[in-house]
């Protein structure tokens, strides 16, 4: 497992965690190669359909990155959001994918050292889980024999 | 005209659409008169080597209900798909996965030991487990092996048609038939309803765009007859579901669960429905959002009531 290398994908929104995501760059910290960034105009256009497609198609882990609450550039998304990731987490885990592998943080666009911060101890905390089995995958039928 | 040949076959399914297609009352009638059943293990004694003496595609259509979960259904799959021109995934089961596929929350070794050893009735104490191949004086017999997954049927072969509902209703089964017998089929592909648009739409239940504070269950609370149940905290799936049904269920003062699949264009019922339903969730705090979740004791369950094994995950992954 030292060798794993997951891969994360962190959905930030335009206007706040976005441009915090800049500012980490700009300034050279120093944040984790593991993130792949997806622009999106607001954290409330983070469907769930999103995280799960991401899961599925191998996504080890998943960030949400938004505007603080009261900030939000469309005034209500990342309340939106903060209703909508408690669920999910909830249903995920009864589906064996650990909740810690969906994590939602507030980034404003002044706070580069946060995003570089919070992606560095997500990357950590994903190593600490392992890979993310793609379950289905590897059950399609004739795979497993009776025992 | 040459009289349409028909195949009906019953995988993984719990009969309810075999009652289901014969719900079309006097309707039969009119299908007897075009059509010829050649193949319906439930109501005819045809065996599986008639079906595998017949030419490819000199069946007209196959009306295939049941989901794929062993290695029986899955060659019925594709032995009538390739005696068929036409086949249709008929109800939930082998559309979407369905009740069946709630088993992908487990495995099979998971669901042999609920089946063959917990249950209170059960005594099994040499755990003797179903086995693919076993010695008996006579010789060995075989049985389907058991699959940890369950399928739908276009995750096993190439489906024409889709007819939603658990079971399909009487007006969606005849729309489907009509549509054989007078040669006007949709393009394939199409989930064949009266509707595209969400269940909500036919719905003559009122909405005032109401947000809530608590979810209920069916038996905590007796609705008011004329209000959206969603907005009075039941769980209901109008907003995710295709239409079709005329909103039968919460007619009867129940909340849909979902039998009639996606909204035409959505490819996961389940996060649908957990957007949808996050977002009528009146707060703004945490702590409360977290409070309010708390109500819903199996989102998963819930969400993915009939689609699990069409949803994006699929399964549950198991350790
Ligand atoms: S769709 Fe519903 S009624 Fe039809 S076989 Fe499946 S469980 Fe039974
Ligand atoms: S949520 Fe249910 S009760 Fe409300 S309008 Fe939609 S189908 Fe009707
Ligand atoms: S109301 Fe919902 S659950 Fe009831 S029959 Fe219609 S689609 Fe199915
Ligand atoms: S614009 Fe940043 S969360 Fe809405």
């Amino acid at each position: 497992m030292d060798n794993f290398e997951p891969k994360i994908v962190a959905f930030c929104c335009n206007w706040c965690s976005y441009a915090g995501a800049d500012l980490a760059g700009t300034s050279r910290m120093q944040y984790s190669p593991n993130i792949r960034i997806i622009r999106v105009m607001c954290s409330g256009r983070v469907n769930p359909l999103f995280v799960l497609k991401a899961l599925s198609i191998g996504a080890d882990g998943v960030l949400v990155l938004g505007c603080h609450p009261g900030d939000c550039h469309y005034i209500e998304g990342n309340y939106k959001t903060l209703r909508r990731i408690p669920l999910l987490k909830k249903m995920l885990k009864q589906l064996g994918v650990e909740e810690e592998r969906v994590r939602l943080e507030w980034i404003s666009a002044s706070e580069g050292a946060k995003f570089a911060e919070v992606t560095n101890s997500f990357t950590q905390d994903i190593k600490n889980l392992g890979p993310s089995s793609s379950g289905h995958l590897k059950q399609s039928s004739k795979e497993v024999k009776h025992g | 005209m040459a009289k349409l040949k028909i195949a009906l076959y019953w995988a993984a399914s719990c009969g309810g659409c075999e009652i289901a297609t014969l719900a079309i009352h006097e309707k039969i009638l009119k299908l007897a008169e075009v059509a010829d059943i050649v193949f319906w293990p439930v109501g005819m004694d045809f065996k599986y080597a008639d079906v595998e003496k017949m030419a490819d595609k000199s069946v007209d259509v196959c009306l295939f209900n049941g989901a794929i979960r062993n290695e029986e259904n899955e060659h019925m799959a594709h032995l009538l798909r390739a005696k068929s021109k036409i086949m249709i995934a008929y109800g939930s089961c082998a559309y979407e996965g369905c009740i069946p596929g709630l088993s992908n929350f487990y495995d099979r070794q998971l669901t042999f030991d609920r089946v063959y050893i917990e249950t209170p009735s059960t005594e099994n104490p040499k755990k003797i487990f179903p086995q693919t191949k076993v010695k008996v004086p006579e010789g060995e017999l075989e049985i389907p092996e058991f699959y940890d997954t369950v399928k739908t049927l276009a995750q096993t072969v190439d489906v024409d048609y889709f007819v939603p509902g658990c079971p399909p209703e009487e007006k969606t089964t005849w729309l489907a038939l009509e549509a054989l017998i007078e040669g006007k089929l949709p393009p394939k592909g199409t989930v064949i309803s009266h509707s595209v648009k969400a269940l909500c739409e036919e719905c003559p239940r009122t909405r005032e765009e109401k947000k809530i504070k608590k979810f209920y269950r069916p038996y905590e609370i007796i609705p008011d007859p004329e209000k959206c149940l969603l907005e009075q905290g039941l769980l209901c799936y109008g907003v995710a579901t295709r239409g079709g049904c005329d909103a039968l269920c919460p007619q009867a003062n129940m909340p849909c669960t979902g039998c009639y699949g996606p909204v035409e264009g959505v490819v996961d019922q389940g996060a649908h429905f957990l957007s949808a339903l996050s977002s009528i969730i009146d707060s703004n705090d945490p702590e409360e959002i977290q409070r309010i979740i708390d109500d819903i004791p199996d989102p998963a369950g819930t969400f993915y009531r009939y689609s699990l094994p069409d949803s994006l995950l699929r399964r549950a992954r198991i350790k």
